[in-house]
């Protein structure tokens, strides 16, 4: 798919100029069209709030949808149960969502639907998500969507308001970076371990409003789980967002979910989906490349999602980066020293990053004939409902409840400690989120990012374990 | 161009300055995430870094860089690199705007941060090194934003210019508010569906369960 112009563009530049209401001018930036307007409860009240109070409709309710998902406890609850909120503004959160949506003509996934989760679990889950659209949410993990070749990008509550309002908003054309990923990940090592090294390479501004690609045979070898786990964390790196070209891989997940097309459409769809990759020769403005050969199972060691080091390295000497220094005192450990062996607390597998099925798999891969280790507590929780059931269904809830782990509901949970999944201050958690800046778990709390392999393996050693010995 | 105005517009501002010279202060210490179950905008400003300020038992922290003598009544925030990164929680901006900051002046700024900042007024720019390093040396000293002229001024020194996108200066110059301008659009987003509509993309159609 070549411009007029016959120069060749990059899979962002063909999104970009197929949702240009008005390109930008000397004094105005583009308006851009939004196709796909996902809603949770914490970033949308004063929004429709907003709305109410200019007296606007919602422009297109039918491409907007909501889920309840931050806030909402994940406490276990009998099938079918109904959703019960015990903190009453997190209830009045909630209670606002539900009743905007009805109000709006809003589609809303709650706990009622079987279909509940977070966000950027059921946009993909639901065949919502798809190649070539502009999603956008009011929440930063949004780029995980760009897993499917679509430019997905976080907003802030006053452009939730744009748009719903508008189905539009006002950006600047963002630079591209290409993060080429050369050769295949070896055994143990996942697609989190990748992203974390990318971001210890490039920095955790090393993108900043930058749309980056990520391409070159470790992508295209990546699933569909995988491409999510990658694409979530690019706003680590500070990224507008982060993309992988669409192929089968992304057909055949969608292929058949209830909002993708069918029939006729999907023939439709097929063929201008396969013209979104990137043309040979189109030009990125930064280039990085990365080995995916060489990377081992990463954990961070400090206070941001750049701070991390291979399975069995040491903590690097800070050399007088004050920020480093911050981190560790904030983090209790000192440089030379090595993770291995550290004791932990909490273990917590999900969040957006991995919580799906895949991630869950390779966590019962760990537990299964194993016991979590004495003192610590490990809380599993499924990124949906859908993903719930499937997981039960495949009897992984036992190899957890067996192993001593906690079986919860859907929800972002641990991940930022809204509702009552929180560490105490001190204690230290191996997590699969995606963050873990000081107190981010709960207040005082520490956390290691890991994969969901080497979270379980911390889980049933008691402290930092490298998980391809564990599964050895 | 319209100029609704919805929004005080700035000109200028002069004020003492609060250095939080740290790079990397991402919005879960700006706000944490315990404080974002509210429905409103107002009221933030009590949790405007609420786990530097406050010990476990809510007891004030002797450290707490926004509670130290000369602090109180700065409105212009001095910040380090990639200030503002993580979630995209407008809190974050609401909560600066409620302490009593109306800028923040920063090595550089995360992507959602400086977008959030400008759709509430709040002046977030970056500036470079040498006048960084000016007004580290300095803190609480007297700075004067002349936004028009794009320069700050620190103290009796001479002005130096900063960068800002020109459409977020005007906006903040006339007190422009962006949905007002997109609503504005109406006549290009309806001929931009129908187009697409015409040209039969499914992706036009409703984000529905078929
Ligand atoms: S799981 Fe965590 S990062 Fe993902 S949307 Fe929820 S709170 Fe945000």
């Amino acid at each position: 798919m070549m411009d007029g112009s016959g120069a060749p563009r990059t899979l962002f530049a063909k999104i970009w100029d197929a949702h240009l209401v008005r390109a930008a001018s000397a004094e105005t930036p583009a308006v851009v069209y939004v196709d796909l307007h996902l809603v949770h409860e914490v970033t949308s009240p004063q929004a429709f709030a907003q709305l109410r109070e200019r007296g606007l409709p919602v422009r297109r309710p039918e491409r907007t949808v909501a889920t309840v998902d931050h806030a909402i406890p994940t406490t276990p609850r009998p099938a079918g149960g109904r959703l019960v909120v015990h903190d009453p503004q997190a209830a009045a959160q909630v209670a606002a969502l539900e009743s905007n949506c009805a109000e709006l003509g809003i589609r809303l996934y709650g706990v009622e639907s079987g279909r509940q989760g977070i966000v950027h679990v059921i946009g993909p889950e639901l065949g919502l998500t798809q190649p070539g659209m502009t999603i956008v949410c009011g929440d930063s993990h949004t780029s995980t969507h760009g897993a499917f070749g679509a430019l997905a990008f976080g907003i802030g509550t006053s452009e939730v308001a744009q748009v719903l309002a508008t189905q539009c908003l006002l950006l600047g054309r963002p630079r591209t970076m290409a993060v080429e990923i050369d050769g295949r990940l070896q055994p143990g090592v996942t697609a989190k371990d990748l992203i974390l090294g990318v971001i210890a390479q490039i920095g955790v501004g090393g993108a900043t409003g930058l749309a980056v690609e990520y391409r070159g045979e470790c992508a295209g070898a990546l699933s569909m789980e995988e491409r999510m786990t990658v694409c979530n964390m690019s706003i680590e790196a500070g990224a507008r967002a982060g993309m992988i070209a669409p192929d089968d891989h992304t057909y055949q997940y969608l292929s058949g979910r209830p909002g993708a097309p069918q029939g006729r459409e999907w023939e439709a769809a097929l063929g201008r989906w396969r013209a979104l990759p990137s043309d040979e020769g189109a030009r990125f403005d930064r280039t990085v490349r990365i080995d995916a050969a060489a990377l081992e199972p990463m954990i961070t060691y400090g206070t941001n999602p750049g701070m991390g080091i291979p399975i069995g390295g040491v903590i690097p000497d800070p050399a007088g980066d004050a920020g480093q220094e911050k981190a560790l005192r904030y983090m209790g450990l000192a440089p030379g020293q090595p993770l291995l062996g550290w004791p932990i607390d909490v273990v917590f597998i999900g969040s957006c990053t991995n919580s799906r099925l895949s991630d869950l798999r390779l966590a019962a891969s760990i537990f299964a004939g194993r016991r979590v280790a004495a003192g610590v507590r490990a809380l599993v929780v499924p990124g949906s409902q859908q993903i719930k059931r499937q997981a039960e269904a495949e009897g992984l809830d036992r190899i957890f409840r067996e192993a001593g782990a906690e079986w919860r509901e859907a929800g972002c949970s641990m991940c930022l400690a809204m509702n009552d999944d929180r560490l105490a201050a001190g204690e230290y958690a191996v997590s699969t989120s995606n963050r873990n800046f000081e107190g981010r778990q709960g207040s005082g709390g520490r956390t290691f990012l890991a994969s969901p392999l080497t979270a379980a393996a911390a889980a049933v050693a008691g402290k930092i374990a490298d998980p391809r010995q564990v599964l050895r | 161009m319209q100029s609704i105005v919805r929004r005080e517009p700035l000109h200028t501002l002069r004020s003492r300055t609060l250095v939080l010279a740290a790079d990397n202060v991402d919005t879960d210490q700006i706000i944490p995430a315990r404080f974002l179950t509210v429905t409103t905008r107002d009221g933030l400003g009590t949790k405007l870094f609420a786990d530097w300020r406050y010990d476990a038992q809510g007891g004030p922290r002797p450290d707490s860089p926004l509670d130290q003598p000369g602090a109180a009544g700065a409105r212009i925030l001095i910040a380090g690199r990639n200030f503002g990164c993580g979630s995209s929680r407008e809190h974050a901006v609401w909560a600066l705007q409620d302490f009593g900051f109306a800028a923040v002046l920063a090595r550089s700024l995360a992507d959602i941060f400086r977008r959030n900042a400008l759709q509430n007024g709040l002046l977030a720019v970056e500036v470079d090194a040498a006048a960084h390093a000016r007004l580290l040396a300095e803190p609480g000293g007297e700075v004067t934003l002349d936004l028009a002229a794009q320069t700050l001024t620190l103290g009796g020194g001479a002005p130096a210019a900063f960068a800002i996108d020109s459409f977020a200066r005007h906006c903040l110059l006339s007190g422009l508010d962006e949905l007002e301008f997109l609503l504005g659009q109406e006549a290009a987003i309806a001929a931009f569906e129908a187009e697409r509509r015409g040209a039969g993309d499914p992706a036009a159609g409703p984000a529905a369960e078929r």
